[in-house]
């Protein structure tokens, strides 16, 4: 199906730069399978966070200041002086926690409906390539304020590359430019963090172009085989992203509106100081997991390594999950083990936040191993044993065998 | 499927109000939420607050001339000679490009209060120097009287007067 303009301007651009007619068939005519839940709202309201997060955050820099002697203070002007500052700020500050509420969702579903098996291992890859940075730059962004907590968590997680042998202590002086986290930290920081969302939008603009590529995947994980499968995506998928979008809305304002400091810590709001660490100093929500596996090694390489290969074993997922069927829903014992692991990342984060003593490190431990046992073991071979409940023809018919009853009435 | 929906004896549809009640909510929305962002660029509380200036005028001596600042503009406080002031009055208001006699740019003649911005395109004039005694624009060539007025060159009009009061003889608070 090929794109043919009615108006002569729009006609005379699209022989010279065809841009309309790639927009109209990624955005109006892309053959989406029909049978597509809310799960997969999650993509596009990554997106919208990202224009969120990058709309809001070029305004701030208006008026942010990335000095050690006037940071602290600039946010402070945002908050008082700024008109609407300090929407602006509190949108950004929880617009990071829904991005990444929503990026987490969306991992989730990839996960349950095998999203990245084959044809879409570079989709799953470059979504995860989108999940790094995204991290790095929310690292970066909460040093900006300059607070204890900004402070503080910058020298930690700095301080994580010195766990490489030899040449470790070079590369975080390297890092901080200086002896310890100073002005030529906050500065490098406030750069990468404007540069970096979008290299964010690069990779995005990649990942479309894959899934464009492959086709969704969808809730029953078969491919598209005829017409009868797919609906255009629009308006069919615009208008329930929209839907999706204006309930998320709702979501994000009461936070926004009601509890904008909730996902923040109160440290923050005391300036930065050098010879002072706060008493319990903990990362942002969204790093808690990562967190728990780090403090779970009693090593510090050992630590360092095991919290890396946490993501860096999500890469090899295409390769170590044996089965052929996409779909938990016809995957009885992955199914099972799904919810497991979800458990176990909803304990990483609960113990990532608490302080390492008593009963937290041995469970810190325990959900640790368990995630890479999961990984590594369980899924290779859940996936040689397990007998899948019998496959829909398509999607069609799986689509028409789930509501006869409501169907009739529908056309009634 | 839109054969099913009801048609009003107008010919307007059901979905056809929908659709025109939710893009205009969806209007209002939009803009609801770009306010914030224009807004934000307008000046912040703190530079608001710093919209006065006060001016010590005590040591100003006759035919000299500080230059104070105001919302971060120069203002020129001239302690006018009797000849300056003897000048800017004779002046006949016909031969002026924007018209306005001399009483109407001073509280105390002695004292001419204006803000230093040539109202061609925004450079510093400097004092003493054209063919009026007053001031010249070097940026493009505008010449002002002892009055502030244009004469000659491409400005459109007379150096702006401030708002400005006299709190006692010797200060005044400008904005």
């Amino acid at each position: 199906m090929s794109f043919e303009p009615k108006n002569a301007a729009v006609k005379w651009v699209e022989d010279r730069l065809p841009i309309t007619g790639m927009l109209h068939h990624a955005l109006y005519e892309y053959p989406t399978p029909k049978n597509l839940s809310y799960w997969w709202t999650f993509g596009s309201l990554a997106g919208v966070m990202l224009v969120v997060q990058i709309v809001t955050g070029i305004v701030l820099a208006m008026h942010y200041t990335p000095h050690v002697d006037m940071a602290f203070t600039s946010v402070e002007h945002i908050m008082r002086d700024v008109n609407f500052g300090w929407l602006l700020r509190y949108m950004h500050a929880n617009g990071a926690s829904m991005f990444f509420i929503v990026v987490y969702l969306h991992i989730f579903r990839g996960l349950y409906y095998g999203s990245y098996k084959a044809p879409r291992e570079l989709l799953w890859w470059l979504g995860l390539v989108i999940f790094l940075l995204m991290m790095a730059t929310a690292f970066m962004g909460y040093v900006l304020p300059w607070g204890q907590m900004s402070f503080w968590g910058a020298t930690v997680i700095t301080n994580l590359f010195s766990a490489i042998p030899v040449v470790g202590d070079s590369i975080v002086s390297w890092l901080w430019g200086g002896f310890s986290v100073g002005n030529p930290t906050l500065n490098r920081f406030f750069s990468l963090h404007y540069l970096l969302p979008f290299v964010i939008v690069g990779v995005v603009i990649l990942h479309i172009w894959s899934l464009h590529t492959s086709g969704s995947n969808n809730p029953t994980g078969l491919d598209i085989k005829d017409k009868q499968d797919s609906i255009p995506f629009h308006p069919y998928y615009t208008v329930k992203d929209l839907f999706g979008l204006a309930i998320f809305l709702i979501f994000f304002s009461v936070f926004l509106f009601y509890a904008p400091n909730y996902m923040g810590h109160p440290d923050n709001y005391i300036p930065a100081n050098p010879l002072v660490t706060p008493a319990h100093i903990v990362p942002e929500w969204y790093f808690l997991p990562f967190y728990a596996i780090l403090r779970a090694v009693p090593d510090k390489l050992g630590g360092v390594l095991l919290m890396f290969g946490a993501i860096a074993v999500l890469f090899a997922l295409p390769w170590l999950d044996k089965s052929r069927i996409r779909s938990a829903r016809f995957r009885p014992i992955y199914k099972q083990l799904f919810w497991v692991f979800v458990a176990d990342c909803v304990l990483l984060t609960y113990i990532g936040g608490k302080p390492p003593e008593g009963d937290f490190i041995l469970w810190g431990r325990i959900a640790t191993i368990y995630y890479f046992v999961h990984i590594l073991i369980l899924l290779p071979l859940v996936g040689l044993f397990e007998k899948p409940k019998p496959l829909p023809a398509s999607i069609s018919e799986d689509v028409l065998a789930k509501k006869p009853a409501a169907e009739e009435t529908a056309n009634a | 499927m839109t054969t099913t929906t009801p048609v009003g004896e107008d010919g307007v549809k059901r979905r056809d109000f929908l659709y025109v009640a939710a893009g205009g909510l969806g209007a209002v929305g939009t803009a609801a939420a770009i306010w914030p962002f224009i807004s934000q660029m307008n000046p912040s509380a703190d530079v608001l607050a710093l919209s006065t200036t006060e001016v010590d005028l005590d040591g100003i001596e006759v035919g000299s001339e500080i230059t104070a600042v105001w919302q971060g503009k120069p203002v020129f406080v001239r302690h006018r000679t009797e000849e300056d002031i003897e000048r800017a009055e004779d002046v006949v208001l016909a031969d002026l490009r924007d018209p306005q006699p001399d009483a109407d740019r001073v509280i105390k003649p002695e004292w001419l209060i204006m803000v230093g911005i040539c109202t061609h395109l925004g450079c510093v004039p400097l004092k003493g120097q054209g063919d009026f005694g007053g001031w010249f624009c070097p940026c493009h060539g505008s010449h002002y009287d002892t009055s502030g007025r244009i004469r000659k060159g491409p400005a459109p009009s007379n150096l702006v007067i401030p708002p400005y009061e006299f709190l006692n003889d010797t200060n005044i608070k400008i904005g």
